[in-house]
């Protein structure tokens, strides 16, 4: 397969993707260690805005352009055509970066510390409100791209065969981008843009949580399901096998359309105005969202065995030595399913309607979400570049041991920042906190030993960073130039999958169930009719 | 489209799991009780002091021993009032509003928490069954000086 046309934009959203990681890390740094107690290197509102600004780069700007030139890499791979339009592409990467420019100028110069949840009645730089739906509106553009490529590819004689895995899941993961993103533009244009421009004096702070969390908790899954992609579809080739289950890996991502959405309350258990009942429905929806999980755990799981006998090995867990651990993308991958699995168990707490109260905003819920987009979505991200960039640039690696280090240097450190802060976290250590020392009260006794410990394994977790930076930019700069094999051409399956290929059915689902899940609870909120709050600016 | 055997005793035993959690997490929200905060009144953050409530927060003593109202006022950031006294074994209502922006309220080392977001009171009952004192914080990023924002809270023997 030669290269493509669109190429230029996988490679410059895996570069921005790599600006970003870095930057993020030297902020994630900054706090890991300003929480030490008795170290103290930035004022408190620096700590705030590198808070922001951490969020904002990891979360937002991070995923997205890695998810951007991944999917286009999947589609343009797997179809074996460039996407649907070359102008598209350029109108939405334009978008984008205009878009993270104008929310990123704000944030670094301390007109927007309100971290990447923005919580109104705390009040930004109107810029940074549009910037972020400049950015949205950039990413509808890019899917629509997509998508359309999908269309023209069927229409070339393609209308009987089974979709491509990958691509499958690229169009699954658009579809939920799509149903998320509308919880955001109602939150950004119809109460923050309005009241951050001063048009109208008030804005309803609950109702605004109720959007955001509407597109919170999903947004989780734009970042996940590319991780997955790269489980179900790289991982198989690399270890030269098939996948245990092409049957169950569609199934697997028609339930993430069906369940991504409609759990934003698991988000909201403590809020006031939102009745117990309503809460238990996104309890019961968030833990149905843990069956597509749990059967991809079987499914991989199952595709390493295949792969780990093929090879040699022997006994009940014996084949686990006989798989490639030298190799990083392996062990990338493996790794970060090894967290994710401790992420489902902590994700269970959250969820769970009574338990959730013990570790709601403490330091729990950051080590939680530093196992999944932390672990399962950028140590996945890692670990393929170091695949797909001699692919895209026809260098070779610069270090294979050094991609192994980096890897290996990663787990250790999740696992040494995540573990104490799901601990501080059950002794009520409360997160996005500057100093958590409260003047020595005896209930923050035995916090501090955690704490050093956090901050040591995000020192690991930065190393680990500058680690595949300094690879990523020796690889471009003085790799060998090598004819690199490009992945063969996937064997795509004739006939139908019946229902299990209907995107529109369970798109016409999915979208049932958020009404099911949002609409009464919101009128409720509506119904309240709070005079709602004037903003309040954060200097 | 066939399935493995073991994946569908997987895929089974994965259900069945959902559906053990749903029971338990019910059964102890609707039968023993424990729910998650809900209760909420509407005010208007500008005037808190229009309600003798929260012009004058405090703990006020129902039933002696047994029922206490706390009116507290959190914002930037301090409650008031930052300390509060009740006796242990007595059902405490919490009646919590802001006048600015949204703040957490967690008592340290219970269960005991809810988010309070102007424009609204957050409502919630608690039992407190062990004397001490109690570090209360707020965990929702409130502004540059969240990190000094606390309360206590004195569970006496009776």
């Amino acid at each position: 397969m030669g290269n493509f046309k669109d190429d230029v934009f996988i490679r410059l959203g895996f570069y921005v993707s790599y600006v970003a990681i870095g930057l993020g890390a030297l902020f994630g740094l900054l706090q890991v260690l300003e929480r030490v107690p008795g170290i103290s290197i930035i004022p408190a509102d620096k700590y705030y805005l590198s808070l922001t600004a951490h969020g904002v780069i990891m979360a937002l700007v991070f995923t997205t352009f890695f998810i951007m030139a991944l999917a286009i890499y999947v589609v343009t791979r797997e179809l074996g055509i460039d996407t649907y339009s070359h102008a598209l592409n350029k109108v939405a990467y334009g978008l984008v970066i205009v878009g993270t420019v104008m929310a990123a100028v704000p944030i670094l110069l301390g007109k927007a510390s309100v971290l990447y949840t923005f919580y109104p009645p705390m009040k930004a730089s109107p810029f940074f409100y549009i910037g972020a739906t400049i950015l949205v509106i950039g990413s509808w553009i890019f899917a629509a791209n997509i998508l359309l490529t999908v269309k023209k590819w069927r229409s070339m004689g393609n209308t009987d065969k089974k979709l491509p895995l990958g691509v499958f899941g690229v169009v699954a993961t658009l579809i939920i981008w799509y149903i998320a993103t509308i919880g955001v533009a109602i939150e950004m244009l119809f109460q923050l843009i309005p009241w951050s421009l001063g048009l109208v004096e008030r804005i309803d702070p609950l109702l605004a949580r109720n959007f955001f969390w509407y597109f919170g908790h999903p947004l989780v899954y734009f970042w996940l399901l590319p991780a997955y992609i790269v489980w179900y579809t790289v991982l198989p080739r690399l270890l030269n096998v098939r996948l245990f289950s092409d049957f169950l890996g569609r199934v697997v991502f028609m339930l993430f359309i069906l369940f991504s959405t409609p759990v934003g309350y698991h988000h909201q258990f403590m809020d006031p105005g939102i009745e117990a009942g309503w809460k238990y429905l996104h309890t019961a929806t968030t833990f149905f969202v843990f069956v597509p999980s749990l059967i991809t755990a079987f499914t991989i799981t199952a595709t390493m065995e295949m792969a780990a006998r093929a090879r040699g090995g022997k006994g009940l867990l014996g084949w686990i030595k006989a798989l490639p651990w030298r190799d990083p993308t392996f062990a990338s991958v493996a790794f970060a399913m090894i967290l994710f699995g401790f992420a489902g168990a902590t994700g269970a707490v959250n969820a769970g309607h009574n338990l959730n109260y013990v570790v709601h905003n403490t330091a729990w819920i950051p080590g939680h979400l530093h196992l999944t987009v932390g672990s399962a979505v950028a140590l996945t991200f890692m670990g393929v570049s170091y695949l797909l960039l001699p692919m895209l640039t026809g260098r070779k690696l610069y270090s294979t041991k050094l991609a192994l280090t980096q890897v290996y240097l990663w787990f250790i450190g999740m696992i040494l920042f995540s573990a104490p802060m799901h601990y501080l976290g059950i002794l009520g250590s409360p997160r996005r906190t500057y100093d958590v020392t409260f003047g020595g009260h005896p209930s923050t006794q035995g916090w501090a030993p955690l704490l050093v410990l956090a901050a040591i394994g995000g020192t690991l977790l930065f190393a680990s960073v500058m680690l595949f930076l300094y690879n990523v930019l020796r690889t471009l700069t003085s790799g060998a130039r090598v004819e690199v094999a490009q992945p063969s051409n996937v064997e795509i399956p004739q006939g139908s999958l019946g229902v299990v290929d209907n995107f529109k059915l369970f798109t016409a689902i999915a979208l049932l169930l958020v009404l099911m899940a949002y609409v009464v609870p919101t009128m409720n909120i509506i119904n309240l009719g709070t005079p709602g709050a004037p903003p309040v600016v954060i200097r | 489209m066939s399935i493995n055997k073991y994946e569908k005793a997987w895929l089974g035993f994965s259900i069945i799991m959902v559906f053990a959690f749903l029971g338990i997490t019910g059964y102890f929200s609707f039968v023993v009780g424990f729910q998650p905060p809900q209760d909420a009144e509407v005010i208007d953050p500008t005037k808190i002091d229009e309600d003798e409530r929260f012009a004058n927060p405090r703990v006020e003593e129902v039933i002696p021993g047994e029922l206490y109202n706390v009116y507290m006022v959190a914002r930037m950031w301090s409650y008031t009032p930052k300390e509060i006294r009740v006796p242990k074994g007595a059902y405490v209502k919490f009646y919590i509003t802001s006048p600015d922006v949204q703040h957490g309220f967690h008592v340290v080392g219970t269960n005991v928490q809810a988010n309070v977001i102007p424009g609204y009171i957050t409502v919630i009952t608690a039992k407190f069954e062990k004397a001490g004192e109690y570090l209360i914080v707020c965990n929702e990023y409130c502004g540059r000086g969240h990190q000094f924002m606390k309360g206590t809270l004195i569970v006496t023997e009776g």
